[in-house]
């Protein structure tokens, strides 16, 4: 999504990313990054909370307005805790440890190995 | 008083999926895009006056359809019924209300209260896809096209 922001942009048509994943993005250099603190899923507010995503959608209008140079990033202030459990998302995504590496090797493993056999019978197909 | 902290408080998504595709056999890791320069245009017109696009990276169909067939522009009452099959947090919560990466409504909402000029009657949709090259010679440049046939001023962009 930022190579298309970049192309849009290079083009003349002003962009504004609002997203979660910062790293990404702002290696990526966007001209405009709205960054919300979020699991991933749900970048413009919470959900059902419409209040939330009237601020947040405003937020990044007002960011493609006010820029005035590239890779501006303005961090909005809503966080998705509400106490110390929930704040447990950021360790537990795409989470690797003792408790599941051995799991994880062969669940890779029977991926590629699924993978290896469907290009045998789309080859013997053609 | 900070109480300080060891480590960024933020996630490193490319941190993550590195460790957790290393963990799985995959040996190469993946080339994130990472450029020096960063394009910037400024607003022609008054945003009160700006015709937005905005572009999703959901889909229109399941993962498992052809490539193909991925890009597209629908109306924005098709916006309900769309596919976010990949890589959200599952555990953390849901996308069962398309506001919270699609917020068509909420600009709708901007648009009545004379923030935008208009809110575009169609969306675009950029599944996501692990070829930067299709996404640059392909998918951009059509947006982009997209985007002048409908006279979009400026663009909101979601990845999901």
């Amino acid at each position: 999504m930022s190579l298309v922001a970049r192309h849009l942009e290079a083009a003349g048509i002003p962009t504004v990313i609002v997203g979660s994943a910062r790293d990404i993005v702002e290696e990526c250099g966007v001209p405009r990054f709205l960054f919300v603190d979020f699991p991933l899923g749900n970048p413009c507010g919470k959900p059902w909370d419409a209040a939330m995503q009237y601020k947040i959608v405003g937020g990044a209008l007002e960011l493609l307005e006010r820029a005035w140079l590239p890779r501006t990033t303005v961090q909005r202030p809503e966080t998705w805790a509400q106490g110390e459990a929930d704040e447990r998302w950021r360790e537990r995504f795409m989470w690797v440890g003792d408790d599941n590496r051995e799991a994880l090797a062969r669940a890779g493993e029977a991926r590629r190995r699924a993978q290896a056999s469907r290009q045998q019978g789309n080859e013997a197909a053609e | 008083m900070s109480q300080g902290i060891s480590h960024r408080s933020y996630v490193s998504y490319i941190d993550k999926s590195r460790e957790y595709y290393a963990a799985s056999g995959y040996e190469r890791p993946y080339r994130w895009a990472h450029f020096e320069d960063v394009p910037f245009a400024r607003l022609a017109k008054p945003l009160s006056q700006c015709r937005v696009g905005v572009v999703t990276t959901a889909d229109l169909g399941p993962s498992t359809a052809p490539r193909s067939t991925k890009l597209y522009t629908v109306p924005n009452a098709e916006g309900g019924r769309l596919f976010t099959e990949k890589s959200w947090d599952r555990e953390a919560t849901h996308t069962d209300d398309p506001e919270t990466y699609l917020p068509l409504a909420r600009l709708a909402e901007h648009a009545a209260a004379g923030h935008i000029g208009a809110l575009n009657p169609r969306f675009y949709g950029v599944p996501t896809d692990y070829s930067q090259r299709l996404t640059l010679e392909h998918d951009a440049p059509q947006v982009e096209a997209w985007m002048r046939e409908d006279g979009v001023d400026i663009a909101l962009l979601v990845p999901l």
